[in-house]
């Protein structure tokens, strides 16, 4: 089926991408916004807007009987979700389906086998896909058995906890015994429960992550992206492809991914999450993201491709118009997320008006956003402006270009964290590539800004 | 008129080797102006505005503001000896830590300086509010899960020496 009409499905610099790609495929679009939206730069763009509820995500954004509503009362063939809200909601993909409408995502079964973190788990291991060893066990002396094969450092967890609570880290083996002991004392006097949970801890370790297109078939990947730098699990920077990888260890993964989609069959834009154990050379699975995100640009800067004309293409049905030989990879692309949060006061969100707004602009340079002087960033949705994409021959290039770009940068009315982006660009050991996910933390500590 | 990010960079191309440093662009709903940057990066920088109207299905648009039972600022002055506690930004206040819990404090309760007596959520980030004061707090004045600009008066406290 052809989808000539679109309804999309959410706001901010993704609506305003998602409105451009279809313009350029000759697709109509209908945007529906929340009454906090419906002056924004997407309802400007888009051929058409709806109004689908009140400022909160909960009253339009996440309002599955308003949005199924306005593509059934705008006429529309399909909903494009963008990421967040309701992008990974398995209801609601199941009520497109039932009124009739393409969801522009992965089925309802590929939805719920990656929705849950256990079940996504289960899979991996179905599809040979590496997680992180680990294992429950029941005594002092199982600890022992299960601890050799695991490897040391070992995190000690309460099975019955979450969220950290009863976690303990074990550096030397001859401790478990007497650490685990306790822990399961803790456990049972804490949850009723004194069975306990073993897993590898990684000391060091970062954030990579491959990119898939599927159309229910055929599944390729789109190379790989780093996304080590990151604020209390809030990816800030990304790259592709990830810098300074082993040849072997990125070729690992890549072909792990694939194998995971093609073990669900997957359809449409999917991203396979590992993380690299920096020490061991090692990578584990950790989630599927089943959906585009939102350093997607990364990829397309070195694929040359459209993500969103390709995730399109599949959703009304057609084969993949491409083959692994034919993703050819180009230099070396970074995303900068720039967020209405003031970093030199503890990462302050900083909502309000919008009074300057430039950007910068020229060879390699793409700035993805939705603001403009004179926008309003609500305090309902999430703090960011705009995203700097920039693409260079290889990563110094890149990095030269970056450096100008923000320069070029300017964002006023509203505390902005470009000014941090520029002082991690000035660090050595980030321009050396390849941090791992406690950097950011410890960058920020040594400029003075504590996380 | 919509111009690509190709566009810009076709134009840019034309710019860069001419001795041109500024260029505007209007056309009934949208302008850009793009600069040559005066800074030490060199490169230039673009300023677009979009004035088309939004095309509203059915027009059922209502105004953004005053929505939500947005409650305004106080601006009237405590009495002698009782201190406001203040929303430190605009969002929804929360009186517990979670959806069911136990409230953080409640009215009589002895509270220090740096006591969390509730969260102003923005942006999808949680903000602790302190009583930034030792004393007894007399008065709650905003009800769980309101919005509240900047400055809304949460409660009132008896200003008491720790």
């Amino acid at each position: 089926m052809i989808i000539r009409r679109v309804l999309i499905a959410n706001r901010g610099e993704i609506a305003v991408r998602l409105i451009r790609s279809c313009r350029s495929l000759g697709i109509e679009t209908v945007l529906a916004a929340s009454e906090a939206d419906l002056e924004a730069l997407p309802a400007r763009l888009a051929d058409r807007t709806i109004c689908v509820g009140g400022a909160r995500p909960a009253q339009s954004y996440l309002d599955i009987e308003a949005i199924v509503a306005a593509a059934l009362a705008t006429k529309a063939d399909a909903v494009h979700p963008g990421y967040g809200f309701l992008s990974e909601n398995q209801r609601f993909a199941a009520r497109c389906r039932a009124a009739g409408l393409i969801f522009i995502g992965p089925t309802e079964a590929q939805l719920d086998a990656v929705g849950d973190k256990l079940k996504a788990r289960h899979h991996a291991v179905e599809a040979g896909l590496p997680v992180v060893p680990g294992g429950a066990v029941g005594s002092g002396e199982e600890a022992m058995d299960r601890a050799r094969e695991i490897g040391f450092p070992i995190l000690v967890k309460a099975v019955g906890g979450g969220g950290g609570r009863g976690m303990k880290l074990v550096q030397d083996p001859f401790k478990l015994a007497e650490i685990a002991a306790l822990a399961m004392a803790e456990a049972d006097a804490a949850f009723g429960d004194s069975r306990i949970y073993l897993e590898r801890f990684v000391t060091s370790g970062r954030h990579v992550e491959v990119q898939l297109l599927g159309d229910g078939q055929q599944v390729v990947h789109l190379g790989d992206r780093d996304c080590s730098i990151q604020r209390r699990y809030q990816k800030l920077l990304e790259e592709a492809p990830a810098p300074n990888l082993p040849d072997s260890l990125r070729a690992a993964m890549r072909q792990a991914a694939v194998a995971f989609g093609r073990h669900l069959g997957y359809r449409g834009l999917g991203t396979v999450e590992f993380l690299v154990d920096c020490q061991r050379q090692e990578f584990y699975f950790l989630e599927m993201n089943a959906r585009i995100q939102v350093e997607h640009p990364v990829t397309e800067a070195i694929t040359g491709l459209d993500l969103v004309a390709e995730q399109i293409a599949v959703a009304e049905g057609r084969p993949l118009r491409l083959t692994q030989d034919q993703v050819v990879f180009t230099g070396h692309a970074i995303e900068c997320r720039i967020n209405a949060e003031d970093w030199q006061r503890d990462f302050h969100p900083s909502p309000g008006t919008v009074r300057t707004a430039v950007f910068p602009a020229g060879p390699g340079i793409r700035v993805d956003t939705h603001i403009e002087a004179g926008s309003a960033v609500p305090p309902f949705y999430d703090s960011m402006l705009a995203k700097i994409i920039v693409h260079g021959a290889d990563r110094a290039d890149c990095l030269a270009r970056l450096r100008g770009a923000l320069a070029n940068c300017r964002v006023d009315g509203v505390a902005t964290n470009t000014a941090m982006h520029q002082a991690l660009l000035g660090q050595a050991e980030f321009a050396a590539g390849g941090v791992d996910t406690t950097y950011f933390a410890r960058f920020l500590e040594q400029v003075g800004q504590n996380g | 008129m919509h111009l690509t990010d190709d566009d810009i960079q076709d134009i840019l191309r034309l710019l860069d080797t001419s001795f041109v440093n500024e260029l505007h662009l209007k056309t009934e709903h949208f302008s850009l102006t793009l600069r040559r940057s005066g800074g030490e990066a060199g490169g230039w920088t673009q300023e677009t505005h979009n004035t088309a109207p939004p095309k509203l299905v059915g027009g059922t648009a209502k105004p953004a503001a005053a929505t939500d039972g947005r409650a305004a600022a106080a601006a009237t002055p405590e009495p002698e000896g009782s201190l406001a506690v203040r929303a430190p930004m605009i969002g929804t206040f929360y009186r517990a830590p979670k959806p069911g819990a136990l409230p953080f404090v409640e009215v009589g309760e002895t509270v220090t300086e740096g006591t969390v007596v509730g969260i102003v959520e923005a942006m999808k980030l949680m903000n602790s509010v302190y009583a930034g004061a030792a004393g007894v707090i007399t008065e709650i004045c905003t009800a769980d899960g309101q919005f509240v600009e900047q400055d809304h008066v949460l409660m009132r406290l008896r200003a008491e020496p720790a």
